[in-house]
């Protein structure tokens, strides 16, 4: 290791344990992962390494949103939505690489005996236009998230905050009254969208003010957006000078430009491009594991999966291995019907499901659902869902189960498959495991894919949000997950690979961050060698 | 030009410029509004027919039902959709195109962004592919039967034989990214193309391949029937020169079907060359439309249509006005 930069992306750890101490007597956030997951915290850096050089301008190419792609941090909806406000504003908290949250513009959070109350402090940070950030700005920011009349994405993750009570202390304290005990409070402050934008703050396309590691110099919507280092951020300022974000929908374009020279920094490639360059020399490949679970989501309300004997067929009816082979090329590992594996709080003591489809014969037959038939709903909307429907079709048929295919549209699926069909393609991206649980499998989550209805499972989520004590807490988790390993309705068969490529100059690109945790598409610690 | 030889062309050309043409072109402009709102009308059913609207798009993977209800109603999208079509008829009327549903941003901004590209890369397509196309169908007529007409010939129809995506992965491959001579795509470049020239080789290339196939074709088999007809072969009586005959008499002739064809060809460049748009990341007016599909958002697809509409109208207006004049005798109906 070269002599140390003051990198957090290199030390996590370091951070963490510093703010453990400033956070005090805090139920011991952050300190299970600690423990528990080695691997996060180790080698965070590219490889290469080398000692970070300033200036240079830095160009990435992302799949974008076209000539409607706005600079509203609050409209995020897109990974290139999402790199972009990371470079420009900050967050109360965000996710480590294992999906806990870590201090951002919060310095430390303290909540009251019964969890309902969080007292945040803010730490000295000012934006672009050197006015601080201030109690204000967060109670404004959070405020506009939770407009009725709007639909900002994150508005139900902030659901659990009464914002009409929560006031600001002083200048850089505030206090969050909640409206139920929610020991997990930290992960909303580190929410998908939930950015701190100045008091009063509307208009974002024209000169957006935040207090990101980049200051705005021009947008052009379905281009090009350039900012640049913003020397008085709170972290450090930013190695590169400048940082480009170019927006090139098809995934031949972004490779092209990258091995062209036209762009150091591709997003979202496919595993045949990367097998094509990995180890050539010409550019790297950076795989960031476990960001996207891969699964079939069964509604479980409803015929024949309301019979927990048939789900549990289905998950002995998948081979793994070949769904992963098959229907994301080799990049990604097998999954074993939870989500968040490598996250804080999973439960990785299960033992690793395989194909029996004697056992799931046996099963289907004491249901009384021999011959059964079932249409699976898929879509093109994400990489390898229609391969891994047909070759799920050929497994199901070896135990005597005919399912079809049905190929939705794309633009619509994710709300055409919500309520209706019995089994369908499914597929997320990474959050912690609290949030999995609260957004869809709750009786009155939004997104309930599965219709997982339970309310002792509910009752086991409200006992896990007013447990304080961390170890306790995981245990209520690990029993939680154990019943969905048992009976969910996610056959979770595959954790998907998410895939960049970097330029060889390219130094100080985090491996281990999955997509949407803090250190993916983090440009502020990245240097040009 | 019509003083020398060809008096049966110049006769007709006369009767041609009486006062029959200018009510052709009237009736025909008429025609092509209604055309056009035809086409408007046509579009916005279609919308309308998709599965989802712009909240369900919008709300992507986050398919949460009390957000889409929101979103829908922000965007007055619960609104019946005849009010909308005369909400929206309304403003056109006024020359509002209205405002994008996912950005708010006016419609007028995103067909003025992204009119630049494209209309560049068809002009210079449309430069390139005129002289090309003429001479190798000439070349060919010339040498009917022997090993250069072979050439063209079977090379055209293999080209055009070539899918666009296939054509420019190919172009980019080898003289992108093996020869290292042209840019691969025109990534961050942005509407100022111009600036690097070099970006636009190969979308033009990609872009000339077919066009110029058909074109050469057309005028190869056009130009083989002037030349065989009976003026041509008075005009060889009469001693004129063979350059002569075969631009001044059998060209014309033999452009005519080749002009319409052209028309089509230009429509097809500007409704967004969608492909060649994608693969070279040129935002031009085809990767509007995609976005605006794929997002349902009905204000830019519906303004969209209507200047798709207007240009396809004016530009076969102009094809038959064209062909009416090159050769009058073929009768182009209104």
């Amino acid at each position: 290791m070269p002599p140390a930069p003051l990198d957090d992306s290199r030390f996590p750890g370091l951070r963490r344990r510093g703010f453990l101490a400033a956070a005090g007597g805090v139920a011991g956030l952050g300190a299970l992962a600690l423990a528990g997951c080695g691997g996060p915290g180790g080698s965070g850096a590219a490889a290469g390494g080398g000692r970070p050089r300033r200036g240079g301008t830095l160009r990435a190419a992302f799949a974008g949103g076209g000539a409607s792609e706005t600079l509203d941090p609050h409209r995020t909806n897109l990974f290139a939505d999402a790199a972009r406000a990371k470079a420009l504003f900050d967050k109360l908290a965000d996710y480590g690489n294992d999906l806990s949250a870590q201090p951002r513009l919060a310095a430390s959070w303290e909540p009251d005996d019964g969890l309902s109350r969080w007292r945040v402090k803010l730490r000295k940070a000012t934006f672009h236009d050197g006015k601080p950030v201030t109690a204000a700005d967060v109670l404004y920011s959070y405020r506009r998230i939770a407009d009725p009349k709007e639909g900002f994405r994150a508005k139900a993750s902030l659901e659990p905050i009464d914002l009409k009570a929560s006031r600001a202390v002083d200048d850089r304290t505030v206090e969050f009254v909640l409206k139920r005990p929610t020991a997990e409070f930290p992960n909303v402050m580190a929410a998908f969208g939930a950015y701190i934008v100045p008091e009063g703050a509307r208009e974002f396309d024209k000169k957006p003010v935040g207090s990101g590691p980049f200051r705005f110099v021009s947008f052009k919507p379905g281009r090009s957006t350039v900012v640049e280092r913003y020397d008085d951020h709170w972290d450090g300022a930013p190695y590169l000078d400048r940082l480009e974000f170019v927006v090139a929908n098809e995934e031949s374009a972004r490779v092209n430009s990258l091995l062209g020279g036209q762009v150091e920094y591709a997003h979202e490639l496919t595993p045949t491009t990367a097998r094509a360059h990995e180890g050539k020399g010409q550019i790297e490949i950076v795989r960031l594991r476990n960001s996207a679970m891969q699964a079939f989501a069964m509604k479980t309300d409803r015929a024949p999966f309301d019979d927990e004997r048939v789900r549990e067929a289905f998950f002995l009816i998948a081979d793994r291995k070949e769904l992963v082979e098959g229907a994301l090329s080799g990049a990604g590992e097998i999954g074993n019907d939870l989500f968040g594996k490598g996250y804080e709080y999973y439960a990785d003591g299960l033992p690793q499901r395989t194909q029996d489809l004697d056992k799931a014969r046996h099963l289907l037959k004491k249901a009384g659902a021999d011959g059964l038939k079932v249409t699976l709903d898929t879509s093109d909307v994400a990489a390898g869902f229609t391969e891994a429907a047909s070759i799920f079709r050929d497994q199901a048929a070896k135990a005597g189960v005919h399912v079809k295919v049905r190929t939705g549209s794309k633009d619509t699926y994710w709300a055409d498959t919500l309520d209706s069909g019995t089994l369908a393609s499914y597929r997320s991206g990474a959050m912690p495991i609290e949030s999995h649980i609260s957004q869809r499998l709750l009786t009155d989550s939004t997104t309930n894919a599965t219709q997982w209805h339970h309310k002792d499972f509910d009752a086991l989520y409200q006992q896990a949000q007013s447990t304080k004590d961390k170890k306790e807490r995981a245990a209520v988790y690990e029993r939680m997950q154990r019943r969905l390993y048992a009976e969910g309705g996610f056959l979770v068969w595959g954790f998907a690979d998410w895939i960049l490529g970097t330029a060889r100059n390219v130094r100080g690109v985090t491996h281990q961050a999955p997509a949407n945790t803090l250190h993916w598409a983090r440009f502020d610690k990245v240097w040009l060698a | 030009m019509t003083a020398v030889g060809a008096p049966e062309a110049a006769r007709a050309l006369k009767g041609a410029r009486g006062t029959g043409l200018r009510s052709w072109v009237v009736r025909r402009l008429l025609l092509g509004a209604g055309q056009t709102v035809a086409v408007v009308l046509l579009v916005f059913a279609l919308t309308e027919a998709l599965p989802g609207d712009a909240a369900v798009a919008l709300a992507g993977d986050q398919p949460d039902p009390a957000r889409i209800a929101a979103i829908r109603e922000a965007l007055h999208l619960d609104r019946p959709a005849h009010e909308r079509l005369a909400a929206w008829a309304g403003g056109l009327l006024h020359g509002d195109l209205g405002t994008s549903l996912t950005s708010g941003r006016p419609v007028v901004t995103y067909l003025a962004n992204g009119v630049g590209p494209t209309v560049l890369l068809a002009a210079l397509t449309v430069a390139l592919l005129v002289p090309v196309s003429v001479g190798l169908g000439v070349l060919a007529a010339r040498h009917e039967g022997r090993f250069a007409d072979r050439l063209v010939s079977s090379v055209t129809l293999g080209v055009y034989a070539v899918p666009e995506f296939a054509f420019g992965v190919l172009l980019v491959t080898v003289f992108a990214l093996r020869l290292g001579w042209l840019p691969p795509t025109a990534v961050g470049y942005g509407s100022d193309l111009l600036a690097h020239p070099e970006a636009l080789v190969l979308p033009v290339l990609v872009l000339l391949a077919r066009p110029v196939c058909s074109l050469a074709r057309l005028v190869r088999a056009g130009m083989i029937d002037a030349l065989a007809s009976p003026y041509a072969a008075q005009a060889r009586r009469y001693g004129i020169a063979g350059a002569r005959i075969r631009y001044l008499h059998a060209l014309p002739n033999a452009v005519a079907p080749a002009a319409q064809q052209l028309a089509r060809t230009i429509d097809w460049l500007l409704c967004g060359v969608i492909v060649v748009e994608a693969l070279f990341v040129i935002p031009g007016l085809g990767t509007v439309l995609m976005n605006a599909v794929a997002e349902r958002d009905v204000p830019v697809i519906q303004g969209l249509a209507v200047v798709f509409g207007l240009t396809a109208v004016v530009l076969n207006l102009a094809a038959d006005l064209v062909a009416r004049r090159f050769a009058p005798r073929a009768g182009v109906a209104a």
